[in-house]
């Protein structure tokens, strides 16, 4: 045996390492690896950068070269360039994104748009100050008071309501606690104070508000619903819904999971019928029918009986998701929050929901994008949003006829939005997986 | 002093009503009952009050009334004598005729654009991210109007057919694909189509019975017969013997330009068309997203266990990949069908009158019933997205993986 291993089969020098074949490395190599292996993929190559070119070529000049900013009509627009007419969008801008708010109050919703970032970002962003939730609690009223306008005690009645339930429930115990029996105590607080709240709403307010303003009057000049429109409705009703649905829907999604029948079976019945109908015919409801269900004579702005459909709508998808998260969770933490002595409140609060959460993120922020994208659908109920805005400039002898340069603008707006908020939701499951699987 | 006797049995007491976990769940849920039928009472009270003060009242009579409008596009007879009972029914058709035509096509686009997006050519894996981004993050309803607005001005107008020196259809000058809509040929049934009918039906049983004879026979002898070939000639040759031994008792009608619009055919309206091809399209990018995670959830082990047990690629996929994918890829899949029918009440918005637009629209605004109607329509709605749904859970049972 050891003859056979001769001295001539050893290796006596390393022999230097060869560069890959130029046909497997560098850019030769991926080309053909990823768009020239075999013929059909040669062919599909070919056939899609065919159609690349076809589009760039037709799009680019159109959009780019020929088109037309400055012009007033679309006749004039053809005249100097056979490109897109963008001008009508140039003339048009101010009202695609109000609507027709009057010329001279434009700065209130930018302000409140411009407050809307500073009110969500410690709500997006754990290193923001955590002080700042205060005013993301206030956000909501002063945003309605800077669009619609109107005294503002009004708003701040409003928000006296809860301040007035929760002073109640704070200092109530202690004067009750000499004549009432120790336990009923937190109880009865608790039901002074809603009701408390409720009464004040329904009497308080306009009296508190009327009172004040006779001493102080606050006024912006108060701007009525039918002249919102364009992005700005959009968004109103779009983030509206987004903050109100989220809520509502892990509410309807512990419900659904609890075991509580009536409960359980309210949630079920619920989102089930949201499901079942399409958002119009809620619309509809909001349009036609929602006035009937209230007391006679009530007298209830559209814009927010249809955010209060769209939030139940898209709270209903939601509470889909949320169940779906809750039920990615193994048992073992159920039961483990259990045996830790938590009661039901503080184990959802503390480990089950921030789990859940977690991870139905994805499916929370295609909610979002859908509850955004269905906004354009409050024009069959005769609402302007950008779409609904069409018309009238249509209607217009000036831009007769022009069709592509608006959807291509309207889309644009939307796809910003919605491939921004897909975008933040990839960065948000990347920043919170911990890396558990 | 016995330490494993009963536990003390404790008397009944009120206070366990609010502290005791066992009792408590009673509280909260007569409690909840109560404040949910007081809510009710309170607006159907409501509801009552209103009507009465604009003296209204609940009454489907006018479903039998004579509705006097027309409908422009009708699966059954109907004109504007008919009652509104009829329209709605109309409406509900054409809804259905729209979903049904929207899943196939999005079905068909969905697998496309997920397979290819997960194919190994990077160009035509990005073409179809962009495809599917576009669609998915700009709302449904500017497609729609997008579509027809394509349809209506990119189109040749039928004019451009007319003449020696116009324009020809496609396929042997059958179908005319125009800014009013397209126009295809349509089947005419004359007397002995009805055998053709039925051979048509036992074949396909004949087809179903061999397959499965077929699978037994391989299971018992391990022969493999060429199924395919022999399926389809069980389908096709029977059925064609029938059709020309009763003298080809089915023809197609070919649309023909007479004066200023094609006639003959069946004519697909330019709103069906673009609601259609843009619902079609948009549920497409959801589906094509369905089926790429189907696909990425079946694990590779499983493909590369099916090699090596020596399986092609080919029965690879339809034997081991496909049915775990399905499993996952079904029950959106249903539901994104579900989205496209509820999506189709977009209709409205382009005047095809579906359900929305007729039960929901004319109706309600000739006769003024908005309670009736949106009730109707609601509770359609409803019935198909539950009927649909609950086939969904069946068939989920039927699948889900039997675990220990």
């Amino acid at each position: 045996m050891k003859e056979r291993l001769s001295v001539a089969f050893v290796a006596e020098r390393q022999i230097p390492p060869a560069p890959p074949p130029a046909k497997t490395g560098g850019v030769v190599g991926w080309l053909r690896e990823n768009l020239f292996s075999g013929i059909f993929n040669t062919v599909a190559t070919l056939l899609s950068f065919a159609f690349v070119a076809y589009v760039l070529a037709s799009v680019v000049p159109w959009l780019f070269l020929d088109s037309v900013w400055n012009a007033s009509s679309l006749q004039e627009c053809r005249k100097i360039d056979d490109g897109a007419c963008l001008a009508v969008i140039n003339e048009r801008f101010l009202q695609f994104v109000f609507g027709f708010y009057p010329d001279g109050l434009r700065w209130r919703p930018v302000l409140a748009f411009a407050l809307m970032f500073i009110a969500i970002w410690p709500a997006l962003f754990a290193s923001a100050p955590r002080k700042l939730l205060i005013f993301t609690g206030l956000y909501p009223l002063l945003a309605y008071w800077l669009i619609w306008g109107g005294s503002f005690w009004g708003p701040v009645g409003v928000l006296a309501g809860p301040v007035l339930g929760w002073a109640c429930v704070r200092w109530l115990p202690g004067l009750m606690r000499g004549w009432l029996d120790e336990r009923l105590v937190f109880l009865a607080a608790v039901g002074v104070g809603l009701l408390a709240t409720v009464l004040w709403w329904l009497f308080g307010v306009t009296v508190f508000d009327d009172t004040l303003s006779a001493v102080l009057a606050v006024d912006l000049d108060s701007v009525e619903s039918a002249r919102l429109g364009g992005f700005l409705l959009s968004t109103i009703i779009g983030v509206s819904g987004i903050v109100g649905s989220l809520p509502v829907g892990i509410v309807l999604a512990l419900g659904r999971q609890s075991n509580l029948l009536i409960i359980k079976a309210c949630c079920v019945g619920f989102i089930e019928f949201i499901r079942g109908v399409p958002l119009i015919t809620l619309l509809f409801v909001a349009w036609l029918l929602l006035a009937y269900f209230l007391p006679p004579g009530t007298e209830f702005d559209l814009i927010l009986r249809v955010v209060i459909m769209v939030t139940a709508f898209a709270s209903a998808y939601m509470a889909e998701v949320i169940r779906g998260g809750l039920a990615a969770l193994p048992v073992g933490q159920y039961e483990a929050a259990d045996s830790l002595g938590l009661d039901y409140w503080k184990s959802m609060q503390l480990i089950i929901l921030p789990q859940a959460l977690k991870v139905s993120i994805p499916g929370i922020v295609n909610t979002f994008i859908g509850l955004f994208k269905d906004t354009t659908l409050v024009i069959v109920i005769g609402l302007l949003d950008p779409v609904g805005l069409l018309q009238p400039i249509r209607a217009d002898q000036n831009w007769n006829g022009i069709v592509w340069e608006l959807y291509g603008f309207i889309a644009l707006f939307f796809f910003i939005f919605c491939f921004a908020m897909s975008r933040y939701s990839m960065h948000l499951e990347r920043n919170l997986d911990v890396g558990h699987r | 002093m016995s330490m494993t006797g009963q536990p003390p049995v404790e008397a009944f007491r009120v206070s366990q009503l609010l502290y005791d976990t066992r009792y408590r769940s009673y509280t909260i849920q007569v409690f909840a009952l109560a404040a949910i039928m007081l809510a009710f009472a309170w607006a159907v009270d409501n509801a009552v009050q209103n009507l009465e003060a604009l003296g209204k009242d609940i009454d489907f009579g006018f479903i039998f009334e004579t509705s006097a409008y027309d409908i422009n596009q009708h699966l059954i007879d109907y004109d504007s004598t008919s009652s509104h009972g009829r329209a709605a029914i109309v409406g509900i058709l054409n809804t259905i005729l729209v979903a049904v035509l929207g899943c196939i096509a999005a079905t068909a686009i969905g697998i496309l654009a997920g397979v290819l997006r997960l194919s190994g050519n990077w160009i035509v894996a990005r073409l179809m991210t962009v495809y599917i981004e576009a669609f998915r993050n700009i709302p449904v309803l500017i497609w729609i109007l997008f579509t027809v607005a394509i349809v209506n001005e990119v189109l040749p107008g039928v004019r451009s057919f007319r003449g020696p020196e116009g324009m020809s259809g496609l396929f042997f000058d059958s179908v005319f694909i125009t800014n009013r809509g397209f126009y295809i040929p349509a089947p005419i049934f004359e007397a002995g189509s009805a055998v053709v009918g039925a051979m048509l039906v036992l074949t396909i049983a004949a087809a179903w019975y061999f397959g499965r004879w077929a699978r037994v026979r391989q299971a018992a002898t391990g022969q493999i017969l060429p199924v395919f070939q022999i399926r389809l000639a069980i389908l096709v040759l029977p059925v064609l013997v029938a059709f020309f031994a009763m003298g080809s008792p089915i023809s197609l009608e070919i649309p023909a330009l007479k004066g200023f619009n094609f006639k003959g055919g069946i004519y697909m309206r330019d709103s069906l068309i673009g609601l259609w091809l843009a619902l079609s399209v948009y549920t497409g990018a959801f589906i094509a997203e369905i089926v790429r995670a189907g696909i990425l959830a079946v694990s590779k082990g499983q493909t590369e266990a099916a090699y090596a047990l020596g399986l092609r690629p080919g029965r690879t996929m339809s034997l081991v990949v496909l049915p775990q994918a399905l499993r996952v890829i079904v029950p959106p899949l249903i539901s994104q069908f579900l989205n496209l029918t509820k999506n189709s009440s977009l209709a409205i918005a382009v005047g095809y009158m579906d359900a929305t637009g007729t039960l929901g629209g004319i109706t309600l605004n000739q006769t003024g019933r908005e309670m009736e109607c949106i009730l109707l329509l609601m509770a359609f709605y409803l019935t198909a997205s539950l009927t649909i749904s609950a086939g969904m859970n069946a068939y989920n049972r039927r699948v889900r993986l039997k675990e220990r």
